[in-house]
């Protein structure tokens, strides 16, 4: 593999970039290999990455059905942070924010890791209270963040209005080395990372059963042929539940689509990601000066990858009152991308009752910031059987009531 | 030199000049005019930036897909960026900036790019920048994202107002061309109610200036009639500047409308968004012609052959005055026939088909102009405007065989359905080989619940590009859409258009076919994004070989115009750079909006005040006219406390509670949620609901329920009153209301459908006051009226019947220790009753409190709040609320939950009270220390603060937490550690501080 530098690309333009290889190879598939992951997005190209990169396990495929990076990864809002309440959620999600500190330099491809901070807007006092709560927590987790003033919010983010008549902005948790990333080259820099180990990611090679032999998995049918594996990793988002019934168990999971949109490109006049939650929006600008805006999921369950205009509706309704400016810029584009999510809205990362067959899903609308996290945690949890981050996301937890509940700014009043 | 010209001229009022300014500098147009033509006339070929080259770049389009004149139009409060000149009005008194350049347009620093773009190219981003780790944040980020980025930012409150309408109708038409308009009549022809959208100010669409005849009659005529035989038919509507900006599930569509873009004094909205349901609709979107792949084909000046042809006939402009045509099909000769006719040199056609075209090149011919067969562009010359062209031969490697000075260029690659509107809600499209386009699969329709397609593509839309086909494909979609609407189309002949014989049209994707890397590197295809042939050749070389993966590695038709222009071009360089088909490779996915549409009028009226609705109790008005210091509670707003002259929020909510204690306050409760649930299976249902026992309730009494998920986490609780045999009042928290009434719906809908059980919610038909304190009952007695005297009415019991002149029903129950009535009276007499209650307590000291007294007197009593104590993780049993849960029965939700094995835990966390060591207040939310770090290097805690006040009845700070086996550790002190920097000692106590004996509540 050729190393990505500068100096590479000087000396690349003065022979009109002949070249450049492959960022990742296409092999034929091979009959077996030792692991096989079903998913070539973030979380499953990360996960074969740390097989490798920690555990020396490169005889590893990853299959991919469309094309890699194709679901959630390529369709999300970018925010990457960790100032998650629970403890096992706070833990994955700042391994996975540390990762991305220096995924760059790991990878040798530039996912333009921003940590522009991250602010969690509180407009009603359940909020500033379940948000103080949080910073409380990350102190004693590890994760820096901190409660901020009206007036630094202000100072942080000039477009916005604190003093609107409906919401107020009451403070802010405040998570100054969260932030984005480019999504498609988390994806991509993975994929070339993984196939420089020697590792085969196919696309277009869609799953269509899973073989079990003397009750453990033996291997996969696929649109390209059966190939067998000793592991398998199922790390297919919306599309768990389908995968978990070809594997013979069922998922507490419900796929429904959460929408995005963006503006056309202006200047940069934000240079933080603004979440607020009351009013069901959030914001953040791209390198690009696109104003990247989430908002909330349809409420009813569908696969569609587009979602109605009713949420964006209401998103947009939130931001313009928020931040006031946005009014006279454009909606460029809306799209949506299906999130499975579980009972309690954090993630599965479990063996199954298949043996050696496991699963990496449910992470509703949490997925991007987690990657290399979720990666490195399902690498370790195949490979050894056993991981610390990934020990509370067990299956089992549903059984036990053992849930990972982060929704506490949802708290009423009397 | 572009002018103005003599002939021509159907959109324009030569009488009319209109004055506006072009990045300060005073210009000026006619009546009619977009801000393009008007600047092409003035000679102003350069009109703004590319986005990563900054190129100096011209209109190439004259519509909605033109990527690079884009201008920040208006001042102050009313600028808006990256607006397309093609498609903005001309008005007096418009003031127009280019965009994307430093200092100037003319000359911009940031066009060094240019000179470094072999070191920039596609997907550069990815292979640089990442050393130092530092540097990304802090030096390369900031210079990328100044560099990029288009239009200027828009500064503060939007002076403009928008509105929303909605709108029913059978048949939606998309489009005021003479596919729509034929659609629409041969639709509306049968009784259907149409409406008919069409984005531009005129109808019509191209078909007047492609000329050719309807019947007989000219073009316009035919466009003039047909409108004026729909305006007259009372079941059609239309609308122009309104465009069709997206296609969602069921029929919903999205019109967008511009009222006043093009005359901004005329007052009203200035958007109006259109939220549409229709039973059918029909795309008459028309087709877009692209650009041909050669290098330089960016250079002002060099144009869309249909382009050129719209300024010459719609606005008598010419561009240039010595003109060469490169095209591969035979539309692009009607441009070189108008410009001969119109008095402008056309020194070429050069085709690139060897064998030429049909009876339009015969035309051209007998007219003068010299045409080149197989022929193409090898370069175009000139920075800023055109100045040569070097000819080549079409199937060779570029080299020249002339060079011609020239200063403008027209091109034509074929022509592109619209597919837009047809695409977003799953419709497909197929591959067209004869005319290399993509339209609409007629087998794959995106289907409505009926299963039926709802979407019906007409016309050019439709793939059909030639007059006669068009309108026949039109008058069968609009009686198509009659029909699927459930109408009876009427018999008619549709109208015929004139037929021109036309020779097929050659693809080509590159020009010349085989150009070198030098060209290649030199020949746009998404122009506002400066994405080249090279790039995606490149992007291809390096296996990104999904057209999802060439887009976003590229960066192609990612720009404003979301590649109206570059994707089949783009696309078929992808085909060819990895030896695939144009259709094996596919499309990347249409989203709405088809252009973009003003954040402004998604948002509607809903903004400042009206934001979201404020909901109102009768008190609302009295609470504000005396210190009410508001706290927004779901839609509610609550006084948090009532402030007075010079007192700061923490000393009014002392007096508060003080007072409240000590004589008798008032609480506006009347946001409490009131369900009332009726019915012979009431009972039975509310035990279902509720972990408590309510079927045993009897009437005239009340009981105290808790409402726990199906996972069996607390999820509301209030006060449940049995009114009479089949009839329960439910109350719920302010922000339960809405949610627990739907609860209740949908288990009365999904499960127990079979139950006779109603639910109605009451909370905004009742005012209610909580009259709260040791003289309660002696101010309500002051009253007169019903007996409330503790024999009449004990502790958790209600009766009905009139206080002073008010209907009234009375609770007795308590949520602060004192003794203390609830007391409803209908909404209407809220204000009266409460203005009564403080006249008559005057003599015993009333005063209104606030949430945040509510706060510290719950809190002082021990009793738990929804959203403090709970946080979807606690069951009853953590709140030591284990007397609520009735053992008696069967079942109730989250009773099964609760028996799973990490609720009956015996390690759970447990409610109990703090107390700090010195006094002071506990900060919120605050966690207890454990010994050692947990395995993922965390600190290990046991417990933590869920409420905590500075109690003025106990002069100290008092809190309550959920701790570790807390209730089996009283006296144990615990350390809190703050994000203050301090460590709080506190005290485990019992949670209940004041009254544990509930003597006073019960007098």
């Amino acid at each position: 593999m050729k190393r990505y530098s500068a100096f590479a690309v000087a000396r690349e333009a003065l022979r009109n970039h002949k070249g450049w290889g492959r960022a990742w190879a296409a092999p034929e598939p091979k009959r077996h290999y030792d692991v096989i992951i079903v998913g070539a997005g973030g979380h499953g190209l990360a996960t074969a990455y740390y097989l490798g990169r920690n555990f020396g396990i490169t005889n590893v495929a990853v299959l991919e059905k469309g094309w890699l990076g194709g679901g959630n990864t390529g369709r999300n809002t970018t925010i990457i942070r960790s100032n998650y309440l629970q403890d096992p959620s706070a833990a994955i999600y700042e391994k996975a924010r540390s990762l991305y500190e220096t995924l760059s330099q790991d990878l040798n491809y530039n996912v333009m890791y921003s940590p522009r901070g991250v602010m969690m807007l509180a407009q009603t006092q359940a909020e500033v209270r379940g948000y103080r709560r949080t910073a409380h927590a990350n102190a004693l987790q590890g994760v820096q963040t901190e409660w901020i003033s009206p007036a630094r919010v202000k100072e942080l983010v000039p477009i916005i209005n604190i003093d609107g008549p409906r919401y107020p902005v009451l403070g802010a948790l405040w998570q100054a080395r969260g932030g984005t990333a480019r999504h498609d080259a988390v994806a991509w820099g993975y994929a070339r990372a993984c196939s420089a180990m020697g590792m085969h990611i196919i696309q277009q090679c869609e799953v269509t059963g899973i073989r079990r032999e003397n009750g453990r998995v033996a291997g996969v049918d696929t649109t390209r042929g059966a190939i067998a594996c000793d592991k398998l990793g199922l790390v297919v988002a919306g599309h768990s539940g389908v995968l978990a019934e070809m594997a013979g168990f069922r998922l507490p999971i419900e796929s429904v689509a959460l929408q995005a949109l963006v503006s056309e490109p202006i200047k940069p006049c934000m240079d933080v990601v603004v979440m607020a939650n009351t009013v069901h929006g959030y914001m953040s600008q791209s390198d690009k000066g696109e104003m990247v805006i989430g908002g909330g999921a349809d409420g009813f369950n569908n696969y569609t990858q587009r979602g109605s205009f009713h949420h964006v509706e209401e998103t947009v309704r939130a931001l313009v009152e928020t931040f006031p400016m946005i009014s006279r810029l454009k909606m460029l584009r809306q799209w949506g991308g299906i999130v499975d999510m579980t009972g309690d809205r954090s993630p599965i990362l479990s063996k199954t009752p298949l043996e050696g067959c496991f699963i990496n899903c449910g992470w509703g609308t949490g997925g991007f910031k987690s990657i290399p996290g979720s990666g490195w945690g399902m690498a370790e949890l195949m490979a050894t059987g056993e991981s610390a981050l990934t020990r509370a996301f067990g299956l089992e937890r549903f059984r036990e009531g053992r849930f990972i509940d982060e929704s506490v700014a949802a708290g009423v009043a009397h | 030199m572009s002018t103005r010209i003599a002939a021509h001229g159907r959109l324009i009022d030569r009488a009319k000049s209109v004055g506006f300014t072009f990045n300060g500098k005073p210009m000026r147009g006619y009546a009619g005019d977009t801000l393009a033509s008007a600047l092409l006339a003035g000679d102003q070929m350069v009109m703004g930036r590319s986005y990563k080259y900054h190129r100096p770049r011209g209109a190439v389009a004259s519509g909605a897909e033109e990527p690079n004149a884009l201008m920040g139009l208006g001042e102050g409060a009313k600028f808006e960026p990256n607006q397309r000149a093609t498609t903005t009005e001309l008005f007096e008194g418009l003031t127009a900036r280019s965009q994307n350049h430093w200092p100037g347009l003319e000359f911009d620093v940031g066009a060094v790019n240019g000179r470094l773009s072999r070191f920039l190219p596609a997907g550069f981003y990815y292979k640089m920048f990442i050393h130092p780790r530092a540097f990304w944040k802090h030096v390369y980020e900031p210079v990328i994202r100044q560099a990029a980025g288009l239009g200027r930012v828009p500064g503060g409150r939007d002076a403009d107002t928008y509105e929303h309408f909605h709108c029913f109708t059978d048949v939606l038409v998309i489009g005021g061309g003479v596919a729509g308009l034929q659609a629409a009549r041969s639709a509306a022809a049968s009784g259907a109610s149409v409406l008919v959208l069409e984005q531009s100010a005129h109808w019509g669409g191209r078909a007047p200036v492609d000329g050719g005849t309807v019947d007989g009659a000219g073009a316009d005529d035919f466009v003039r009639e047909t409108v004026a035989e729909l305006e007259a038919m009372p079941n059609v509507t239309l609308r122009n500047r309104c465009m069709g900006a997206g296609v969602y599930d069921h029929g919903y569509a999205l019109g967008y409308e511009r009222l006043t873009d093009h005359a901004p004094r005329a007052g009203g909205p200035r958007h109006r968004l259109w939220r549409i349901r229709a039973r059918r609709i029909v795309t008459a979107t028309g087709a877009i012609e692209r650009p041909l792949a050669f290098a330089g084909n960016d250079v002002p000046g060099v144009m869309l052959a249909s382009a050129m042809r719209d300024y010459l006939v719609n606005w008598a402009v010419a561009p240039g005055r010595r003109v060469i045509v490169a095209t591969n099909n035979d539309d692009a000769y009607r441009t070189a026939i108008t410009l001969k006719t119109s008095g402008i040199d056309v020194l070429r056609i050069l085709d690139a088909r060897s064998s030429g075209g049909g009876a339009l090149m015969q035309e051209a011919r007998a007219l003068g102009i010299r045409i080149d067969c197989g022929r193409a562009i090898g370069r175009v010359s000139g920075g800023k405007r055109v100045r040569s062209v070097a000819v080549c031969a079409q199937e060779g490697t570029g080299g020249a065989l002339e060079e011609v000075e020239c200063d403008a260029v027209a091109m034509s690659g074929g022509w592109s359905p619209v597919v837009h509107l047809w695409s977003h809600c799953g419709g497909k499209l197929i591959w067209d080989e004869a005319r290399a386009h993509f339209r609409p699969d007629p087998e794959r329709p995106p289907r409505g619940a009926d299963g039926e397609g709802f979407v019906i593509p007409a016309g050019a839309a439709n793939g059909e590009l030639a007059l006669n086909g068009i309108l026949g494909d039109a008058d069968e979609a609009g009686k198509t859409a009659a029909r699927g609407a459930g109408f009876k189309p009427a018999r008619s002949k549709a109208p015929r258009g004139e037929t021109v014989e036309e020779a097929p049209l050659q693809p080509v994707w590159l020009m010349p076919r085989h150009a070198d890397a030098h060209l290649r590197a030199k020949a746009w295809l998404d122009y506002q994004n400066d994405v080249k042939v090279s790039d995606v050749r490149l992007a291809a070389q390096e296996g990104y070989h999904s057209v999802e993966h060439t887009k976003r590695y590229t960066t192609l038709g990612m720009a404003t115009d979301q590649g109206k222009l570059s994707n089949i071009n783009g696309l078929a360089t992808l085909a060819d750079a990895i030896g695939s088909e144009i259709p094996q490779v596919g499309t990347t996915t249409f989203r709405p909006p088809y252009t973009p549409i003003s954040m402004g009028a998604i948002a509607g009226e809903a903004r400042g005040a009206i934001f979201q609705p404020v909901r109102r109790t009768p008190m609302h008005g009295w609470h504000e006219a005396n210190g009410a210091d508001w706290e927004p509670v779901g839609q509610w707003r609550r006084p948090y406390t009532y402030l007075r002259d010079g007192e700061s929020q923490h000393d009014a909510v002392m007096r508060e509670v003080r007072n409240t204690r000590q004589a008798v306050g008032l609480l506006d409760a009347s946001t409490l949620g009131k369900l009332l649930v009726k019915g012979p299976d009431a009972g039975r249902f509310l035990d279902m609901l509720y972990t408590n026992m309510m079927s045993t309730l009897k009437p005239g009494k009340c009981r105290y329920g808790l409402m726990c998920s199906e996972n069996g986490f607390l999820i509301d609780d209030g006060v449940v009153a049995r009114i009479d045999e089949h009839t329960f009042l439910c109350h719920t928290t302010t922000g339960g209301a809405e949610r627990i009434h739907a609860h209740m719906e949908e288990w009365l809908q999904t499960e127990w459908w079979d139950w006779q059980v109603h639910v109605a919610n009451l909370t905004e038909q009742f005012a209610q006051v909580a009259v709260v304190g040791p003289d309660a009952r002696k101010l309500l007695e002051r009253l007169g009226g019903m007996d409330l005297s503790a024999g009449a009415m004990a502790f958790m019991e209600w009766r009905d019947g009139r206080i002073a002149e008010f209907d009234a029903r009375v609770y007795r129950i308590s949520f602060s220790g004192e003794l203390s009535f609830e007391v409803a009276v209908p909404a209407s007499q809220g204000l009266a009753f409460w203005e009564a209650l403080m006249d008559a307590g005057r003599e015993f000291g009333v005063m209104p409190y606030g949430t945040e007294a509510l706060h510290v007197m719950r809190a002082e009593k021990g009793f738990i709040m929804i959203g403090d104590e709970t946080d979807g993780t606690v069951i009853p049993q953590d709140l030591g609320l284990g007397w609520a849960i009735s053992k008696k029965k069967e079942d109730y939700l989250g009773k099964r939950a609760q028996a799973r094995p990490h609720m009956t835990d015996p390690t759970r966390w447990k409610l109990v009270g703090l107390e700090t060591v010195d006094g002071a207040v506990l900060p919120d939310g605050a966690y207890a220390l454990a010994e050692g770090v947990n395995a993922n290097g965390q600190r290990n805690v046991q417990g933590r603060v869920t409420s905590t006040y500075m109690s003025p009845t106990l002069g100290r700070g008092i809190a309550m937490g959920l701790v570790l086996n807390g209730p089996d550790r009283m006296g144990e002190v615990l350390e809190f550690p703050g994000t203050d920097g301090k460590t709080y000692q506190a005290r485990i106590v019992d949670q209940v501080f004041y009254d544990k004996d509930g003597e006073k509540q019960n007098v």
